[in-house]
């Protein structure tokens, strides 16, 4: 009996030795020799897994930046837009270099035909998806560059900051948002922008990438940009250009001077988060993107169409 | 008897045939006020734009001219002004570019074509003409997919046709703008075949007609004893037989190696309304500006048949079948299989518009979606033999590679897999994203 285990403990205490010896040598053999700061800025990353910077995770951002700071000695091109400046700096302090403070940016949706701005003019019954909607035809309310309302942004956010509102059938992004351009891609119409968060959180952009004749879009919707150049006129930092009848505003150029604002037939220029103006009674909302369509949608909430 | 028909073997479904305007003759329709002309009819590239605001044309003249190679002429279906080009919604959902023509009663046709009604037999154009004048006369193909007609007769080097293959099948349900032109056109379409195989110099011509239109058949086959090669062949009720592979599977059992075109297996196929509109416009130089199109559907009170000059708004047609009923839920541009819901009917009939169905609001909903079960269906109906519950699933995550892998650009859109799904997944809709972002992939690569 003794004779057995001992036969036993000696034949697994050989065959493990031997299988130790070799995956010894197998692991020298192999073995992968990686920078140990990849962890280092690994570990600062905030490990969204996103994709915004552009790579497939925050791992391979990682090894990106490390790779960048041995060849080039800087980290150029390279942003983490959800850790912001914080992240970029302590990143950068592990590997020795400074980086250019950015201003984070946020998504802005460039539409405002809202149910009560852009009636419904046909039903919808398909798949709830905006890229199908697409294929099919110009919209319920008929504006074929504006929002579907059927919500793939929604779907492709990770940080829960955008959402449908039932209210208005539009996108709302709210502070949670990263920039991290998922929408941005998901959209089938590119309605979403990534914009500078602006000073005090201030923006003021054209919501609206209409590029038909003023009447027709005028037609489909009542807060559309018709191109008439008003604002482009009124303009004394050339922040705006005119390109197939719709106004675009350069948030760089522009000085939030407001006037543009006042100016626009249509009131399709949008003013985020300013102070209440003293000639208008309007108050000022803080986190509501789309404050006038929230005013118009008040009044005429009873009318909504189903 | 049935069992003896010929079909395609792999796939199919059957669904209610419905042809409820089978025995209403083609009439001919008043003609509109004013009539919106699509610059983009055929597949490829639109027409390039020949008229400005304030010319007059008349019936017949070229008002767009087909550029690049896959690209059709465009000819003016009235006589009157140009009143107006912009863009107006057409039956993609979209505006876009086309003319609008404030129409003249009376009719004065461009020089050069042959209005009357008698019939010309003889064939004296040779093969390069015949090619040219269906060239010049914008043909398209007319079961929908509006390909340039002369650009299938140009046989690539090294490829030679051995049959021509006529499409009579009209499998969709509810139409029957196909089966009125063979009883009513029947001599004309034959010419149209044989000037078709003198075009493509080939000795058969195969027309292939399912088994639910027995007048038809006897009719053809009645007239085709005095034309040398043409063959009428009946073939079994099968959705989608009107597909061109699967109508070269059921009348030659041959099968198209996926990703070719017919011409590969030595064939060519066409529609019978493109036959008669090469007929009319070989023997009579007349540009194709008119086509039979279908007015149905459950609650049409006159189901009908009408010979529709391109550019009428479809309110015209529904005018002419005597209204649109109350509880219309959806007005589709073609067949309830492959069609697409129009948003207005002020939407023009074009080139490619077989027929105009009225759906009840209860039939017009799409049913509650639900898990998919597993089931296969869709796999056993699929004609291609692709499995599109899978190919569904790969689109939804985006693996569009993956999806050329499993084959997506084979897919007929055909519907047959949506139409059998028991837990009404849009797989079509998925195929059809499918298709389009693999194809955007393809081009990029070139």
């Amino acid at each position: 009996m003794n004779e057995v285990i001992l036969f036993a403990l000696l034949t697994l205490g050989l065959l493990g030795t031997v299988a130790a010896v070799i995956l010894y040598f197998v692991a020298q053999k192999f073995k992968v020799i990686e920078d140990p700061k990849i962890d280092l800025v690994d570990d600062v990353l905030p490990k969204a897994n996103c994709g915004g910077c552009g790579f497939p995770g925050c791992r391979a951002f990682a090894e990106a930046l490390v790779k960048s700071a041995n060849v080039n000695h800087s980290l150029e091109g390279l942003n983490c837009p959800v850790g912001g400046n914080d992240t970029m700096k302590s990143a950068a302090a592990i590997l020795g270099l400074e980086v250019e403070e950015k201003d984070p940016l946020i998504a802005v949706i460039r539409c405002n035909g809202s149910k009560v701005n852009s009636p419904a003019k046909i039903d919808y019954d398909g798949p709830s998806t905006c890229a199908f909607a697409h294929n099919l035809y110009a919209g319920e309310g008929g504006c074929p560059f504006g929002c579907l309302g059927l919500g793939d942004c929604v779907v492709s956010c990770d940080f829960d900051a955008i959402h449908i509102n039932p209210e208005t059938g539009l996108p709302e992004v709210n502070e949670k948002c990263v920039a991290c351009g998922a929408c941005v891609k998901a959209c089938p119409r590119s309605i979403i922008e990534l914009r500078p968060k602006g000073k005090k959180d201030r923006r003021i952009f054209v919501s609206c990438i209409n590029q038909e004749k003023g009447g027709v879009a005028k037609k489909n919707c009542a807060v559309a940009c018709i191109g008439c150049s008003k604002c482009f006129k009124v303009c004394p930092f050339d922040a705006i250009t005119m390109n197939n009848n719709l106004a675009y505003i350069d948030p760089i150029k522009c000085k939030l001077c407001r006037k543009c604002v006042t100016e626009c037939p249509t009131n399709a220029i949008h003013e985020i988060n300013f102070p209440v103006r003293k000639v208008k009674t309007e108050t000022s909302e803080e986190t509501v993107e789309t404050k006038k369509t929230m005013a118009v949608s008040h009044d005429n909430s009873n009318e909504n169409p189903a | 008897m049935m069992k003896s028909l010929k079909t395609f073997k792999i796939g199919g479904v059957h669904p209610e045939e419905n042809k409820r305007s089978a025995n209403a003759p083609i009439q001919i329709l008043p003609f509109p006020k004013q009539a919106i002309i699509p610059l983009g009819q055929n597949l490829g590239a639109p027409s390039k734009l020949l008229v400005k605001r304030g010319d007059e044309v008349k019936t017949g003249q070229l008002i767009g001219s087909g550029e690049s190679f896959i690209s059709a002429n465009l000819h003016s279906p009235f006589t009157g002004k140009v009143s107006k080009v912009d863009d107006f919604l057409d039956s993609s959902g979209y505006r876009r570019p086309a003319i609008v023509i404030d129409v003249q009663e009376e009719d004065i046709w461009e020089d050069g074509i042959d209005t009357s009604a008698a019939i010309k037999r003889e064939i004296t154009a040779d093969r390069q003409t015949i090619i040219d004048t269906i060239k010049s006369c914008g043909i398209v193909g007319l079961g929908g997919a509006t390909f340039p007609t002369h650009v299938k007769l140009m046989v690539p080097d090294g490829k030679k046709a051995e049959f021509l293959i006529i499409n009579g099948v009209e499998c969709e349900p509810y139409l029957t703008s196909d089966h009125r032109l063979m009883l009513e056109k029947g001599e004309e379409m034959l010419i149209g075949i044989q000037i078709l195989m003198k075009a493509l110099n080939v000795e058969k011509a195969i027309v292939g007609i399912e088994n639910n239109k027995p007048d038809a058949i006897n009719h053809l086959t009645e007239l085709a004893k005095s034309f040398d090669g043409i063959q009428i062949q009946a073939l079994k009720v099968k959705y989608p037989q009107g597909g061109e592979k699967q109508l070269i599977k059921a009348t030659l059992n041959r099968e198209v190696p996926s990703g070719k075109l017919p011409i590969e297996v030595g064939c060519v196929v066409s529609n019978v309304g493109t036959a008669v509109a090469v007929y009319e416009a070989v023997q009579k130089n007349k540009p194709l500006i008119e086509r039979v199109v279908t007015v149905t559907g459950k609650a049409v009170k006159k189901p009908s048949n009408f010979m529709v000059r391109v550019g009428t708004p479809v309110q015209q047609l529904l005018d002419a079948a005597e209204g649109l009923p109350e509880n219309t839920g959806k007005i589709i541009n073609g067949g309830p299989m492959m069609g697409k819901a129009i948003t207005s009917t002020e939407v023009p009939v074009v080139k490619g518009t077989s027929g105009i169905l009225l759906m009840k609001t209860e039939e017009s909903r799409r049913k509650t979606l639900v898990n998919c079960i597993r089931c296969s269906k869709c796999t056993t109906v699929c004609p291609m033999g692709l499995e599109p519950f899978l190919l569904g699933k790969l689109v939804k995550m985006e693996r569009y590679e993956d999806s050329m892998k499993e084959r997506i650009m084979d897919c007929i859109e055909c519907g047959s897999c949506h139409f059998t799904c028991p837990s009404s997944l849009p797989l079509l809709d998925y195929l059809r994203l499918g298709k389009q972002r693999a194809g955007q992939i393809i081009r990029s690569r070139k």
